[in-house]
């Protein structure tokens, strides 16, 4: 039986639950609601949840313990000389799964991996079958317990409300624990990394070519892993894109919410935030096709020498990019900012202009200081546009109009090539990211931590 | 115009020697009307308390006098509005100088998040009423002393005005609109939230005030009316009921509605 239709059968044992737990509190209740603790629908939904819950849990600890368990039992069949050179061993169990999946006609190996590998269909085949009997019996077993709990003072309302907390917990626990696990993935190959390469050379060398040779045989350079001039191209490029997008968005923003009239902003407003919607790699051929082209030809025009891939592009489209994600923050951050200010400001004869400078804008500095912060941390981390726009030269300049390579688009092209997968090549697009991760981690925390202080003033 | 809607009317509305008018005045918020046909003088250097049931109109009328519903959208107005017998909502007046000479003091401490020394140089600074670094000193000294907070807080003028409690707040928020030398003082329900110790300080304040500028205040406390008031107008349904002097309208009101909201036995 497979997955899909095993939960599908849960699914419909949960149904009936629902239905029997329902069907039992209206009979104990005798025709009036009133009798009963709870509500009808709260008994069916405490049946349903106790038959379908202890199922699902059977389930995912089945998952966690089959992978290791069966593999625990085929090795312990294989010669001894297999097992003890873990090389071996790790190709053996692969032919072995292989033709339990059928798909071994073609290995030429022992009679002992085919034997193994029949072995180990079989169990699958039991084992499919005994999680299915587990877990429906876990449902039924489930139902039928609560279905004997009901009674006309059983607290469904209340069970079904801690029944929900944990089912709360449990989603927001993956939800930290995926991040977790990100973050340790990229941390064990960045360490990995590290063994290779020393962490003070990576973090502060001056040069980047993480070309190295693919066999050991191959006559290639031995590769530099110096991340400062990504680094450098990196910071170039936010610098530009925040001196588009922080003036713009920041005084669009004041626009919106202060001196412009209701009608216009209802229609200017949405038209701004469209900009926050455009997929990124669209802002990336436009950057590549149509800004940088035209920034090269009036380069040349001014007698300047600007190369078709520059930074000056990329960034200045991240900023337009980047400009509704400013102006949204600081509005909300100004618009928080008491009637009262702007009014005393006003009685005191204040203009517009005066009392945005001198009271709403001061007011409101540590929110917009943490917007800016929070579209830096985006700016960093933007891929798509420097991607197709920045160019893969690791040059250390401060020139906009040369050729910059971002950390984001090093990762990229480091993953997308033909290295083996534990070579340093590979292994440092993990570091970069590792390195990359805490940068806008700690540029998100320190964003936050300055929003929050702001809201706590004013709230 | 004036002697039309007098005859409606249950008190005399006019002063000698009026400081500002209002006549026939409506007043709507998009469709609703909150005033209606207002007809009231402003003595100068005196306090004109203005008192009557929540959402009466004496606050909107207030902000009247000084052009603060200008900031609120869809306010309209009709009839007229004087200050030294000159239309307020003329085309011509500036209606930032015009808050320069109307200061205004708000229902909730609001000082800026600044130091108490630039809270109250404010007001100074962006009228361009000083040349030198002395002379906003000394504006700042005397509305500070004017403002009888001055003792309290001589040694720390550059700390921040949001520390300091809610009353020193409101005399501060008072300070700030005596800098800028103001004919008129509007003040709505500036002790609502205050203690009774700070209260009494305003009121003291306020009377002090009295000699040199023009007050309005609006209150929700008909004692405190009594207390700091020479006039006192009473609104009811947008409508001016009746408006005389303190002691008469305390205690020897004409219309009905005015002795029933005094004694007590509605609002």
């Amino acid at each position: 039986m497979s997955l899909s239709f095993l939960l599908l059968a849960v699914a419909a044992l949960c149904a009936l639950s629902f239905y029997f737990g329902r069907q039992r509190a209206v009979a104990l209740s005798g025709g009036r609601h009133s009798n009963l603790h709870s509500l009808p629908v709260h008994y069916g939904a405490y049946t349903a949840a106790w038959c379908g819950l202890p199922a699902l849990f059977l389930l995912l600890i089945w998952y966690c313990f089959q992978g290791s368990v069966i593999e625990a039992l085929i090795v312990s069949d294989l010669p001894q000389e297999i097992v003890s050179d873990s090389g071996r061993l790790s190709l053996a169990l692969n032919s072995i799964s292989l033709i339990a999946d059928g798909n071994g006609q073609h290995l030429t190996v022992e009679p002992e991996i085919v034997d193994a590998g029949r072995r180990l269909a079989n169990i699958q085949t039991i084992a499919n079958a005994a999680l299915v009997v587990v877990m429906l019996s876990g449902a039924v077993l489930g139902l039928s317990l609560s279905y004997r709990k009901i009674t006309a003072d059983m607290r469904a309302r209340n069970n079904i409300e801690r029944i929900a907390r944990y089912v709360m917990i449990a989603c927001s626990a993956i939800a930290i624990l995926s991040t977790v696990g990100i973050v340790f993935s990229l941390l064990f190959e960045a360490l990995h990394f590290f063994t290779k390469i020393n962490p003070l050379e990576f973090l502060f060398g001056l040069e980047w070519s993480p070309q190295t040779a693919i066999r050991a045989d191959q006559v290639a350079s031995e590769g530099a892993f110096g991340a400062i001039p990504l680094f450098v191209g990196t910071l170039l490029i936010t610098l530009i894109a925040m001196c588009v997008a922080v003036p713009i968005g920041l005084f669009s923003a004041i626009y919106m919410g202060e001196y412009a009239s209701p009608k216009f902003r209802a229609v200017a407003k949405p038209a701004l935030e469209i900009l926050a919607g455009v997929p990124t790699v669209v802002y990336g051929f436009f950057a590549a096709l149509t800004v940088a082209p035209f920034l090269r030809d009036n380069g040349a025009i001014l007698g300047l020498d600007v190369s078709s891939e520059s930074a000056l592009a990329a960034g200045l489209v991240m900023g337009v990019m980047i400009i509704p994600f400013v102006s949204s923050l600081s509005d909300d951050v100004m618009s928080q900012v008491p009637k009262s200010l702007r009014d005393g400001s006003y009685g005191l004869g204040a203009t517009k202009s005066e009392t945005i400078r001198n009271v709403i804008f001061p007011a409101a500095l540590p929110g917009i200081v943490g917007a800016v912060l929070l579209a830096v941390s985006r700016a960093i981390g933007e891929t798509m546009i420097v991607v197709m726009a920045a160019g893969l030269a690791a040059n250390m300049t401060a020139n906009p109009l040369q050729a910059v390579t971002t950390v984001t688009v090093q990762i990229v092209t480091l993953l997308v090539g033909d290295q083996e997968f534990d070579s340093a090549k590979t292994l440092s697009a993990f570091a970069l990211g590792l390195v990359l991760f805490l940068v806008t981690l700690g540029l998100n925390v320190f964003a936050l931590k300055v929003v929050q202080k702001y809201r706590e003033k004013y709230d | 115009m004036a002697a039309v809607s007098q005859s409606a009317m249950t008190a005399e509305p006019s002063v000698e020697k009026p400081k500002m008018t209002a006549r026939n005045l409506d007043l709507f918020y998009s469709d609703n009307q909150a005033l209606y046909e207002v007809n009231l003088d402003i003595a100068e250097q005196q306090v004109t308390a203005l008192i009557g049931p929540s959402g009466c109109g004496k606050s909107t009328f207030l902000r009247c006098l000084n052009r603060m519903n200008d900031t609120i959208d869809g306010v309209t107005l009709k009839g007229e509005v004087t200050l030294d017998g000159r239309d307020i909502y003329d085309k011509r007046i500036d209606v930032v100088q015009l808050r320069a000479r109307i200061g205004m003091v708000f229902q909730k401490p609001n000082p800026f998040p600044k130091t108490i020394y630039d809270n109250v140089a404010y007001g100074p600074r962006i009228h361009g009423l000083v040349n030198s670094r002395d002379e906003l000193d000394e504006i700042v000294m005397t509305s500070l002393e004017r403002a009888g907070l001055l003792k309290e807080v001589k040694d720390r003028l550059q700390s921040p005005a949001t520390g300091l409690s809610g009353g020193q707040q409101q005399r501060l928020c008072i300070a700030r609109a005596v800098a800028v030398s103001p004919e008129v003082i509007l003040m709505d329900e500036p002790c609502s939230a205050l203690d009774p110790i700070a209260t009494a300080k305003v009121e003291e304040l306020i009377d002090e005030l009295r000699s040199n500028y023009t007050i309005v205040i609006v209150t929700h406390s008909m004692q405190q009316a009594a207390r700091v008031s020479q006039r006192t107008a009473f609104f009811h349904l947008g409508k001016l009921v009746e408006v005389g002097e303190t002691d008469q309208i305390f205690t020897n009101p004409k219309d009905e509605r005015t002795k029933g909201y005094i004694t007590g036995r509605f609002g």
